[in-house]
């Protein structure tokens, strides 16, 4: 109250107050906190007791994993997209038949094999940036990784098991 | 000198856009596209698993859904796959080119014209490719 009267007079009264626009380098209120969410997340309460358990270092593995996976998927995911797309007929080749003559091949099963996995890791830790990354409130963070979860381990589970035990004679 | 009227000197901190070296810059829309394009391809993934998993059930039922990957409409879309999948592979190179390359930082900006540029040809060639594929079944 008496910080933001001690202000200038020019710019008093022209618009609504908004703490935030006082942290520059004119001085002026700190910004108050209104919501929980309005507190940046890298932001660490400085001083909360270290949470225990989980892996030590884990974010620095994700980001190293990030990269070299990446590295990885350039050749495999534009390998793919080239072979199914663009090879031969393109997508137009592709049936039933087809997929039992490439996957009689282990090179091609392993190629898949190693695709669905990196490319399923790689892009669910980008949606737990994003997640982390847009969501306010620690709820919908909650509930949208444990969406995320679901989904990742649905789809490895699924794609491993059809890649697996993939039977040319099925029917 | 009264503190009024220093600070009516000043101009008021939201009267003109605030200046970061980061906001508005190229690298800030290479991270934008970088974002959307994983996301998209995150999604097709999934969509992708289930699709391929038919082989499981019986061939009718895998190739009834891959049909309808040989229509003009999804056509388009994996015209689309293809572009995003491109740019986040080139973008991706250069994210680790910026963090692992000692002189990464300094020539991150022009890695962005070079990505743009790569993409471009290897875009234009692939979209003749299928364009071809297309023309050839729907024409």
């Amino acid at each position: 109250m008496s910080a933001s009267e001690g202000r200038s007079e020019a710019t008093r009264g022209v618009r609504a107050e908004n703490p935030y626009d006082h942290v520059s380098e004119r001085g002026g209120p700190a910004p108050v906190l209104q919501r929980n969410y309005d507190r940046p997340a890298a932001l660490d309460n400085p001083r909360a007791p270290r949470r225990g358990g989980g892996m030590p270092n884990f974010e620095k593995y994700a980001w190293l994993f990030m990269r070299m996976s990446g590295v990885v998927l350039v050749f495999l995911a534009l390998g793919h997209l080239f072979v199914m797309l663009m090879w031969q007929n393109g997508v137009y080749r592709i049936d039933f038949n087809y997929v039992a003559e490439r996957w009689r091949s282990p090179f091609w099963q392993t190629w898949d094999l190693l695709l669905l996995w990196l490319a399923q890791l790689h892009g669910g830790n980008g949606m737990r940036t994003i997640i982390a990354d847009y969501t306010r409130k620690d709820s919908t963070k909650f509930w949208l990784n444990t969406l995320l979860a679901l989904s990742m381990s649905f789809t490895l589970v699924l794609g491993s098991y059809v890649l697996m035990t993939f039977d040319a004679n099925i029917s | 000198m009264t503190q009024a009227n220093v600070a009516s000197d000043v101009p008021a901190p939201r009267s003109r856009r605030r200046r970061t070296l980061y906001r508005g810059d190229p690298g800030m829309w290479s991270w934008v596209l970088h974002r959307i394009t994983g996301a998209t391809i995150f999604f097709f993934l999934f969509v992708h698993v289930l699709d391929t998993a038919l082989v499981r059930v019986s061939p009718q039922a895998y190739n009834e859904v891959i049909d309808t990957y040989k229509t003009p409409i999804v056509g388009l879309m994996e015209v689309g796959l293809v572009a995003a999948v491109l740019y986040h592979a080139l973008n991706g190179i250069r994210i680790i080119l910026i963090d692992f390359w000692a002189r990464g930082p300094k020539y991150q900006r022009l890695m962005l014209w070079i990505v743009l540029g790569v993409w471009i040809a290897v875009f234009i060639a692939a979209l003749g490719v299928i364009g071809m594929h297309m023309a050839e079944q729907f024409l």
